[in-house]
């Protein structure tokens, strides 16, 4: 979806490249589908607040009108023996499919692009992030959920990054 | 009903950093765990529609988990949970806070959310994996896609999610076919 967007802005002359690729950064670091972040900022940079609005009603629409007749349709498909044979073949891919999306954001967000290796600092982050989840999950028995993990994450980047400041690494 | 899905997209929405993917894991412990508006299964081919349908992710998933709690009203209050907070927090950085994430420290603290998203990202998936129902053909479609995305991507090639799904699709019937076939020849 990101390329759509990014031949449609430039060729509107709503952004620069640069200015996109700067925003998209900011995108990935905010709350929401990336499509409405963008439909929000371009909407507004180009009309205003009634701009953003209109715009995000654009990127919304299609996608909402053509799962509620997916819905409308699967509903009275669902016991087909064929759609759920489909389905058993479907589930493994879904899961595979997020294994992946998984591991290749961790390796994107560990190798350090400016010394073409990895970044020792982000490791730790994670493995700090992971060793909290598995010490309330088998010492605490319970579930931190992904919010308190998120936020708890934050904190922990922000000491561990200022740790490595001061050490001078 | 219509209240409650609004406001459970609204907080999914609140902490979805980084697209489509980093909010199945909220979903799965929002909808799945807590709420049990649907089982593990089910989302998983709630996923599959979303990933072959246009446009974003979050947005189809929405749309569909609240049109099948509560019809067309709860499919509009899902989504408009998800969209309200995305929306508001890039309007105010247009407004306010251009020089926001540049900040050292914001920087830092998001460093620290990407590694999150990651794990939670990782553990959904393998979450997935293990209530999926294993037998030979699931556990092999599984490993043989994540070998060949794996293996797709060291070559830098990519092809969409759709055809794995395609495939996948094709793949299951196939066997469904052939299976109920050997079962019948050996009860004759």
């Amino acid at each position: 979806m990101i390329p759509v967007i990014k031949d449609t802005v430039l060729s509107h002359l709503w952004m620069t490249e640069s200015q996109f690729y700067g925003f998209l950064g900011i995108c990935e670091s905010t709350p929401g589908p990336i499509a409405v972040n963008l439909a929000t900022y371009i909407g507004y940079g180009q009309g205003g607040f009634l701009g953003s609005v209109l715009a995000v009603l654009g990127v919304t629409l299609p996608s909402f009108i053509i799962i509620i007749l997916i819905a409308k349709v699967l509903k009275s498909f669902s016991s087909n023996k064929y759609v759920t044979a489909a389905m058993s073949g479907i589930r493994p891919v879904v899961a595979a499919l997020i294994v992946w999306a998984g591991l290749s954001f961790l390796l994107s967000t560990v190798s350090d692009v400016s010394e073409h290796g990895a970044d020792i600092k982000k490791i730790v982050i994670f493995l700090t992030v992971a060793i909290i989840y598995f010490i309330s999950v088998f010492i605490f028995k319970r579930k931190l959920s992904s919010v308190v993990l998120i936020i708890l994450s934050a904190f922990a980047g922000l000491g561990i990054c200022m740790l490595f400041d001061t050490a001078n690494i | 009903m219509i209240i409650t899905l609004f406001l459970t997209f609204f907080k999914i929405g609140l902490f979805t950093f980084g697209g489509g993917y980093a909010m199945i894991s909220h979903i799965r412990e929002e909808i799945v765990e807590k709420k049990q508006w649907t089982d593990s299964n089910e989302l998983s081919d709630i996923i599959a529609v979303a990933e072959s349908t246009p446009g974003p992710i979050a947005i189809n998933l929405a749309t569909y988990i609240g049109y099948k709690k509560a019809g067309f009203f709860g499919a509009l209050a899902a989504t408009a949970g998800v969209i309200v907070p995305a929306f508001a927090i890039i309007l105010c950085i247009s407004l306010f806070l251009d020089g926001f994430m540049e900040n050292k420290y914001v920087s830092y603290a998001f460093e620290g959310i990407k590694c999150a998203v990651a794990f939670l990202i990782l553990k959904a998936g393998i979450e997935m994996y293990i209530q999926l129902k294993k037998n030979l053909f699931t556990v092999a479609v599984f490993f043989s896609v994540l070998a060949a995305l794996a293996i797709l991507d060291f070559f830098s090639v990519s092809f969409g999610s759709v055809l794995f799904i395609a495939l996948g699709g094709i793949a299951g019937i196939t066997f469904f076919i052939v299976s109920s076939r050997l079962k019948g020849s050996k009860n004759d």
